[in-house]
């Protein structure tokens, strides 16, 4: 069955004060579908993560947080999209410490451990779309 | 929001009151490094209680400022990692290194006295 989308918060990411924004609406909305305490930190510092790459490296791009119920459970799905210039080798920019900016290098690997599904699509030149989702347990 | 800093003997004392801006960590960082300075302090305590999110870029700013302050002499301790946070944290990969952590701020206040007097006191 697909997921029911219940409720939709976009936010423009252009500048650092939009990280915390997103962070917040992404986990404001995860509260409301029920989300344990514990999974709204981890929700939360995911988005931190992808929108500060999306600031980082993009400039620009947006941030689309998603309430959505699907086989009797609920869980907030989170899609980063920006336009910039994508990552050449996505495998490498999955690994621990591995960085072209300067940062820990945890961003993208570490989202993904903070979440349940993550899903990375980048094309160079095009841009990068990033879609992870925390189920409610 | 800049976070306030208080200062008190020879120690200064960073209360975070809202959620931190990657601008706001950064003004954090030079301020504190530069106060310090100013008023010869001895120590730092950096209040992170309200924070719900410690993301890598507060992390890593975290560990410059105690990096920092140790270079001009103040020992820095963060005191009021919350519970999720800190599970977010370890999962996310996230460490604080050498820099000491504790409870709360009365905790890191006596850390740091413990330490100037050179007496042991709790954290590490």
């Amino acid at each position: 069955m697909d997921a029911k989308t219940l409720s939709v918060r976009h936010v423009p990411i252009r500048a650092d004060s939009d990280i915390v924004l997103a962070r917040q609406e992404g986990r404001a909305l995860a509260a409301e579908v029920g989300l344990a305490n514990s999974d709204l930190t981890l929700v939360a510092t995911a988005i931190s993560e992808i929108a500060r790459n999306i600031v980082d490296y993009a400039n620009a791009g947006d941030i689309e947080v998603r309430s959505v119920k699907q086989d009797g459970r609920y869980g907030l799905v989170v899609v980063a999209r920006d336009e910039g210039p994508g990552i050449a080798d996505v495998a490498l920019a999955m690994q621990d410490g591995y960085s072209t900016g300067n940062s820990l290098g945890l961003g993208l690997p570490g989202a993904r451990r903070l979440m349940d599904e993550f899903e990375i699509e980048s094309n160079v030149g095009r841009g990068t779309t990033v879609r992870m989702t925390k189920w409610s347990s | 929001m800049p976070v306030p800093i208080l200062k008190q003997g020879d120690v200064l004392i960073a209360s975070v009151q809202d959620a931190l801006t990657d601008s706001d960590l950064r003004e954090l960082q030079n301020n504190l490094v530069d106060r310090v300075g100013r008023f010869r302090s001895r120590g730092v305590v950096i209040d992170v209680t309200v924070l719900d999110v410690m993301d890598s870029f507060a992390v890593r700013t975290l560990r410059a400022i105690a990096h920092m302050t140790r270079l001009r002499g103040a020992e820095t301790v963060v005191a009021g990692i919350q519970p999720d946070v800190a599970f977010s944290m370890v999962r996310l990969g996230l460490t604080l290194d050498d820099v000491a952590t504790v409870l709360d701020l009365d905790e890191g206040l006596a850390l740091l006295r413990s330490r100037r007097d050179g007496r042991p006191g709790r954290g590490r």
